[in-house]
């Protein structure tokens, strides 16, 4: 069929041939469209009414965002998110990237430790909040052993503290997802030409200035998209503060999902889940517009 | 002779149903059940139910939703009513009932009501929760005690102590039990829980009237009373009789502490029992029951079932078997027995109950004539689920932080004011 030129005679066959790849591409862009552009507005709307533990549609502007922001576990979240995100990201980018130089020295049995590495990334985040959990607990984890080893003022009780919890999240989550980061930075320092390190050796750089100065800045779109990869993670984190401290001691762990996931589904506040959404939202928007912005301006500077 | 009646009208219905093809000549009384007890003693009760309707000629169709205490069931029902296709009878309690049938989706039960005589036989407060405009649009299941406090009697033993019939007495016993090394109350740092010791104490300090005002009335100077601070700083005191590795702990995990003679204490409701009485252990002896102190005060807790409207006759006739076979007394008796509660309603035999579950009958009633029985705040009775959560909120806050009664007393009347 492929092999015989197609005569122009056939406009059907003609018209399919220059459009089936759009073809193929809507339904799953109509289906798009509506279940999260679609929804994202319906959520939108929602969150300008009054609407209780069912939705009701008239308009009664931004009364729940007024309400929102008065409330303390709101504020406490939006705090939690700010410590949790900013070091969640910040630690494992600088983390991975270590690992991923560490690994690209050729040490031996590098498959082995790449794979230790990269595991954690195959579990979902209840299974590292419950293990975690157990880890942590100052009657069974480690400060129970290192106290049975005879040190026994020993204490890390992080857990069970409202001020140092939500820093436990910050443990996990890093735990989880530095070896995703380092197999990314892996890939692309494999990518960087060898010839210009060789280049650099012969001029008398030592390892570290080569790195520092000529491979690392090489790596700067691989260091954006971890950036991104882990903001939507850390916004969107949910699973893990339910297994690991259930948002306590108190609430002091809760993150925003887990504050619109109290008000919409046990305290009948569909409105008020909504605008909490929303400015979810709006975080990550923040965050993802200006760099859209810049990626597409340079663009045209091309 | 009503078993045979319906059995032979059950049958004449399928014969006539073979030979007449899909014309019905009578209707088959029908009920989709929704509902979250899917494990344990709570399977088993919602089992005998069942069996109790499919013998008097239903037809169940069981739809459990497991998991989150009802959460996820909340999702499917409001989804279901918003298609227009609600399920028959859904397990639904306190304000939600109210909730549901002011956006006018219940049925109207005061028919049979009226017929069975329930206004007699129902405690006043829990007519109240199961009416809506003074029609029965739900039925309710069980009364489940929240306060309690469950004693290991040994522990009390090693310090010469007596069960405490004051607040004061309480932090005596506690006070003396912690210097015999000793936990004075084992408990699990969960919202939910610190609201359960926060309800009783609050009752305790300051009486039914205080409660009701505060919680239900949510009056702002009552909510910011010097009573109120009191409440708070009882609190404070509890917080230092608890071990150091409670936040996050389960409840069933502080009952076996209890059981261990680890701690002395717990405050709990009734379920707590079956944790006792799976372990083997006898009321009484093993373990003590005990009201917590507040001269004569009650909380209470109750499942129940909301019928939603429908408009098959098939379907009405399910909803009134139904509803007539859960205040039924034969229901009331063996669901409770299963579930560790007791009868919803009054004149059901304690021959078969233990003696903590008669030591409820009794003092409910007592409480019911004296006006001492209130609707449980941490376990969703007395107040809508945000009012409820906005409570949870300031004193799971104050429980495990620093915070000042006087700050906490402002946040709370603050919080449930947003809250609204």
């Amino acid at each position: 069929m492929t092999q015989k030129s197609i005569p122009a005679k056939q406009p059907l066959l003609d018209w399919l041939r220059r459009n089936v790849a759009k073809l193929v591409v809507a339904p799953t862009f109509a289906l798009m469209i509506f279940f999260v552009y679609g929804f994202i507005a319906w959520t939108g709307y929602i969150s300008l009414t009054k609407s209780k533990m069912l939705p009701s549609y008239s308009f009664e502007g931004f009364y729940q965002y007024i309400r929102l922001w008065k409330m303390t576990p709101w504020n406490v979240a939006m705090e939690n998110l700010l410590i949790f995100g900013g070091l969640f990201i910040l630690v494992s980018i600088v983390l991975g990237c270590l690992l991923a130089i560490a690994l690209d020295q050729r040490v031996r049995a590098e498959g082995v430790l790449r794979t230790i590495y990269l595991y954690p990334m195959a579990i979902s985040f209840i299974i590292t909040g419950t293990a975690w959990k157990w880890i942590l607990n100052p009657g069974l984890g480690i400060q129970n052993t290192v106290r049975s080893w005879g040190w026994e003022s020993f204490s890390f009780d992080w857990l069970i503290n409202s001020e140092m919890a939500v820093y436990t999240l910050v443990i996990a989550a890093v735990w989880q997802s530095s070896g995703f980061v380092m197999a990314l930075f892996l890939a692309a320092l494999r990518g960087v030409d060898s010839e210009i390190i060789k280049a650099a050796y012969l001029d008398g750089a030592s390892l570290s200035r080569i790195y520092l100065v000529i491979i690392l800045p090489t790596l700067r779109p691989v260091f954006l998209s971890c950036f991104f990869i882990l903001t939507h993670l850390a916004v969107k984190s949910f699973d893990l503060v339910v297994a690991l401290t259930g948002g306590g001691p108190g609430y002091s762990t809760i993150l925003p999902a887990n504050f619109m996931y109290e008000m919409t589904f046990r305290r009948n506040q569909i409105g008020l889940g909504a605008a909490s959404a929303i400015m979810m939202l709006a975080t990550v928007m923040a965050i993802v517009i200006p760099y859209l912005y810049s990626e597409l301006r340079e663009k045209k500077h091309d | 002779m009503k078993k045979l009646t319906h059995k032979l009208a059950v049958s004449t219905a399928l014969v006539s149903s073979l030979i007449l093809g899909a014309v019905n000549v009578q209707a088959q009384p029908t009920a989709e059940v929704l509902h979250y007890w899917t494990s344990g003693g709570e399977a088993k009760a919602v089992k005998a139910l069942k069996e109790d309707f499919e013998a008097n000629g239903g037809k169940w169709l069981d739809a459990p939703v497991a998991g989150g205490g009802g959460d996820a069931q909340a999702a499917v029902l409001r989804s279901r009513v918003l298609s227009g296709n609600p399920p028959a009878a859904v397990q639904i309690k306190g304000p939600n009932i109210q909730e549901w049938a002011e956006a006018g989706a219940l049925g109207d039960l005061t028919k049979l009501g009226e017929q069975e005589g329930w206004d007699n036989v129902l405690p006043p407060l829990l007519q109240d929760i199961v009416k809506h405009d003074g029609k029965y649009v739900a039925v309710p299941v069980n009364i489940h005690r929240v306060d309690w406090i469950w004693v290991n009697p040994e522990a009390l033993a090693k310090v010469d102590g007596e069960p405490p019939r004051t607040w004061d007495e309480f932090n005596a016993l506690a006070d003396k039990l912690q210097a015999a090394g000793i936990i004075p109350l084992a408990h699990g740092g969960q919202p939910w829980q610190d609201a359960t010791v926060f309800e009783t104490v609050a009752l305790g300090l300051g009486g039914a009237e205080f409660f009701n005002k505060a919680f239900v009335e949510l009056d702002a100077d009552t909510l910011k009373s010097d009573t109120m601070i009191k409440v708070f700083d009882q609190m404070r005191k509890m917080r230092g009789y608890v071990d150091a590795d409670f936040p996050g702990r389960d409840w069933n995990l502080a009952t076996s502490m209890v059981m261990r003679g680890e701690a002395a204490m717990q405050i709990m409701g009734d379920w707590a029992k079956g944790e006792f009485i799976a372990a083997g252990k006898e009321p009484g002896k093993d373990f003590l029951c005990i009201p917590t102190p507040s001269k004569g005060g009650y909380i209470l807790n109750s499942d129940s079932f909301a019928m939603f409207n429908v408009t098959n006759d098939d379907d009405k006739a399910g909803q009134e078997l139904l509803a007539r076979l859960i205040l039924g007394e034969k229901f009331q008796e063996t669901f409770n027995l299963y579930k560790g509660s007791i009868p919803a309603r009054m004149g059901v035999s304690a021959e078969k109950f233990d003696e903590c579950a008669v030591k409820s009958m009794v003092d409910l009633q007592a409480s019911s004539e004296a006006g001492s029985l209130v609707g449980s705040v941490a376990h969703e009775i007395a107040a809508s689920g945000a009012v409820r959560g906005a409570v949870l909120d300031v004193v799971t806050e104050h429980f495990n932080s620093n915070m000042t009664s006087e700050a906490a007393v402002a946040r709370l009347a603050e919080s449930i004011e947003l809250a609204e």
